[in-house]
């Protein structure tokens, strides 16, 4: 998949609205200074991409996962990231427990109305299956993207 | 601490990540030697692009003399790039700008020089060849 100059970019709309909020109120930003902003964060995407992958190799793994994510933050000097960004994983995991388990309530009620009721201990079993299947699933993601 | 973990969209609903990931996965597939992205690693690396963003702006507004005039510009963010040292892997797309009048004269005197080391050579040999 061939990139095209402008897909390597992050949108305007987001780089501003993202600056202002850090920004006092009342700051100009020049629009030099904005693009600028942008392209920087677009490098800094390359940098910590490459520095993740150098701990996944180490690792002998194939695919990027957040602890490479974070360890490429100590390496390249950002450590002040680390805190918020274990929290936003803590966020994210959260939440994407919590969509499984409203679409696994929605498959059980569904369940519910053909079989008979099952006992409560099979949800351990269930949660393993889920894990793989979420694997599968983000493996899926990756290779339709590709295309 | 909580509020650098959210933002806010439009609607002020509280959202994790601002920054697409759709784009932000192209960026990280265009490196050469990554073959996959796990689905965390993804929304880490947008999550640390915007903490980034925002670090770069308000450091840059700091240190910068722009500050008086309440505004960022361009010369805050080289001046950052060229003077902080966990900014400096930007030095070299945040060049530094010099008036146009300067480099041409830059330019004139590198002439200069390189026509004065050829005159030199030239006096050395009666060969009309090229120097390599």
């Amino acid at each position: 998949m061939a990139e095209r100059p402008e897909d390597l970019n992050l949108p305007n709309a987001v780089i501003t609205r993202i600056i202002k909020e850090a920004l006092p109120d009342g700051v100009n930003i020049s629009k030099e200074a904005r693009s600028a902003i942008s392209r920087a964060a677009s490098v800094f995407v390359l940098y910590a991409t490459s520095c993740a992958n150098n701990f996944a190799m180490k690792g002998k793994r194939k695919t990027l996962n957040a602890s490479d994510v974070l360890s490429a933050m100590e390496e390249m000097e950002f450590q002040r990231f680390v805190t918020p960004l274990k929290e936003a994983l803590e966020a994210y995991r959260r939440e994407q427990k919590g969509k499984k388990e409203a679409s696994e309530q929605k498959k059980k009620d569904k369940d519910k109305k053909t079989d008979s009721e099952e006992p409560d201990k099979s949800r351990d079993e269930d949660n393993d299956e889920d894990e793989e299947r979420l694997e599968e699933e983000e493996q899926n993601e990756e290779e339709e993207v590709d295309n | 601490m909580a509020d650098l973990v959210v933002g806010k969209d439009k609607c002020g609903e509280q959202r994790l990540v601002s920054l697409p990931l759709s784009r932000i996965r192209v960026i990280m597939k265009s490196s050469p030697e990554v073959s996959s992205i796990n689905q965390e690693a993804l929304v880490l690396t947008a999550k640390a692009t915007e903490l980034f963003v925002q670090y770069l702006a308000t450091y840059s507004y700091r240190h910068g003399s722009g500050k008086e005039k309440k505004a960022l510009t361009y010369s805050d963010l080289s001046h950052t790039a060229e003077e902080s040292e966990t900014f400096q892997f930007l030095a070299d797309i945040l060049p530094k700008k010099i008036l146009a009048s300067k480099y041409l004269k830059m330019l004139k005197e590198k002439r200069e020089d390189d026509e004065e080391e050829e005159n030199d050579n030239n006096g050395d040999s009666d060969d009309d060849e090229a120097e390599s």
